[in-house]
């Protein structure tokens, strides 16, 4: 253990996994609460049409990922609000157009985009102190975020219309979430990619619903496997010839049907001793 | 104490620029039951809403606890307010306290911890007879305890004015029964007044003390007897109702 982090990239890159780890779990709780599932996938795939723009442009991609992801998340949750259509209707155009602008802005310009390739598959071993720095103040800003609203947030998740009657100001801390998300994906994407980063903040939610009845330990377990995954997969990355996206994920989807499996198992189990006894 | 718990005069409400309720009058009195009858789309969700002040009410008058309709978010505290069974997460990781709870939350409690959480709390599971559930899964309980659970969290705030959206749906008949002789005792006790839109025509019209049949406009008001008599009710629902009327009729008169 301690030759692996005597690598400066690997502590980068260890730093990176808790972050990302404990951003995606936390708003994984959240998304699949509310069943955001899909608007995690929509948000990270619009993001690469922001990508493009800021590699053709040469402006930081993080930075034009960044407002794409947040604007993404926010007029996703306004459109669908005002009721005019469908939030995934609006994520499914959302997500082939900035795929589409992707595409497009890449292959007109033609030019040399080392960073496409990370940004779309992840690389964490490439990840920066500057990167780290990004990362660490999207984590205190969600986690502020969370902490200051976790039981209105609540609320909103379990019964919306209750929420709104109560006098919550339910627009605005939903819109604050789909802000946080989008920031998540942003900051996620140098961990897994594009592709990946959905994985990341769908599974570990999960899988904790599927275990908890207490939302307590709901997020716990969030965290636990959130953390688990992120970190257990970049040091499964560093022993076998597997990118570290590649492993995080799959070590989450893993967890995820053993839990599928093994929960009715258990409860069936757990029924039969209570009836003999 | 206001008496006139709920004045409207020819109220009309838009949604978007579709009037979806015209002229509609009717009073609730404290310790009274309302049952506000119609058919899908009639607006009865709608004049919960605006009762809570959550749609603008375009002309006309409404007064709810001597609130003005410019005035409604400030009474919202003391509303109960009970939405439609699936506008919530039926599989959520709350236990049936943590569903009372959320009942508290308000403008006020923001960044604030609830104060007397747990008395009031059992409090109003105690009400509703399920203060032996508040540590249970909420998942875990029946469609019916799940129901005496969510009027628990209409309560808990101590509201002078309950409406509840449909609050029977999905509920076997003797769940039904349970579920409103327990809101007619919570009414007398607390002398509530009770707003209950409901589809279940013989439920409602055996419990209620007053009838508000709409369909966008106001058809009827009055007692159960002479709403469910009135030829009018038909034209409302667009279909008969002779033999139904004579039914709950009966059974109210032999009880």
């Amino acid at each position: 253990m301690s030759e692996i982090l005597a690598y400066g990239f690997m502590q980068r890159a260890l730093m990176a996994a808790i972050f990302v780890g404990l951003l995606c779990s936390t708003l994984s709780f959240f998304v699949v609460l509310k069943r955001l599932s899909f608007l995690g996938a929509g948000i990270s795939h619009t993001a690469l049409g922001g990508i493009a723009i800021g590699l053709v442009l040469g402006i930081d991609p993080i930075i034009t990922g960044s407002v794409f992801a947040v604007g993404t998340a926010m007029s996703t949750g306004y459109i669908s609000r005002i009721g005019r259509v469908g939030e995934d209707t609006v994520i499914g155009i959302y997500y082939a157009t900035g795929m589409a602008l992707g595409i497009a802005l890449i292959s007109s310009f033609k030019g040399y985009y080392p960073e496409l390739f990370a940004l779309l598959f992840g690389n964490i071993l490439s990840v920066t102190v500057r990167d780290l720095a990004i990362m660490a103040v999207v984590l205190v800003f969600v986690l502020l975020f969370v902490i200051l609203f976790f039981k209105e947030l609540l609320a909103i998740c379990f019964d919306e219309e209750m929420a709104i009657a109560g006098g919550l100001p339910v627009n605005l801390i939903y819109m604050g979430l789909l802000a946080a998300m989008g920031l998540t994906v942003i900051v996620s994407i140098q961990l897994v990619g594009v592709v990946l980063v959905a994985a990341l903040i769908v599974i570990p939610g999960a899988i904790s619903f599927r275990l908890s009845k207490n939302y307590r330990g709901m997020l716990w377990l969030s965290l636990l496997f959130g953390l688990g995954g992120s970190v257990g997969g970049l040091f499964i990355s560093y022993f076998f010839p597997v990118p570290p996206g590649a492993a995080i994920v799959l070590i989450l989807a893993v967890a995820f049907a053993l839990t599928m499996v093994l929960k009715p198992i258990f409860e069936s189990g757990h029924r039969k001793t209570l009836l003999d006894k | 104490m206001v008496e006139k718990v709920v004045v409207a005069e020819n109220l009309s409400v838009l949604l978007g620029r579709r009037k979806v309720l015209e002229d509609i009058s009717f009073t609730v009195m404290r310790g009274q039951l309302t049952g506000v009858i119609g058919p899908n789309g009639a607006g009865k969700t709608t004049l919960l809403r605006a009762i809570l002040g959550l749609v603008q009410v375009e002309s006309g008058e409404l007064n709810v606890l001597g609130y003005s309709k410019i005035d409604l978010k400030e009474v919202r505290p003391k509303i109960g307010y009970m939405p439609q069974l699936q506008s919530f997460e039926k599989r959520f990781p709350f236990s049936v306290a943590d569903v009372v709870a959320t009942g508290l939350l308000s403008p006020k409690t923001l960044f604030r911890r609830h104060v007397n959480l747990k008395k009031r709390i059992s409090q109003a599971l105690r009400s509703v007879g399920m203060e032996n559930y508040i540590l249970e899964p909420f998942q875990d309980l029946s469609g019916g305890e799940q129901q005496r659970v969510l009027l628990a969290r209409s309560i808990v705030r101590k509201p002078e004015l309950l409406l509840l959206d449909e609050p029977n749906s999905g509920l076997d008949f003797p769940a039904q029964r349970l579920f409103m002789e327990l809101l007619i005792s919570l009414k007398t006790e607390e002398n509530l007044a009770v707003v209950l839109v409901s589809h279940d025509l013989v439920s409602v019209a055996s419990f209620a003390d007053q009838l508000v049949c709409i369909n966008r406009t106001m058809h009827l008001h009055g007692s159960p007897l002479d709403v469910l008599n009135s030829p009018h009710l038909d034209e409302a629902y667009r279909c008969q109702f002779d033999l139904l009327s004579s039914t709950i009729g009966k059974e109210r008169y032999e009880n």
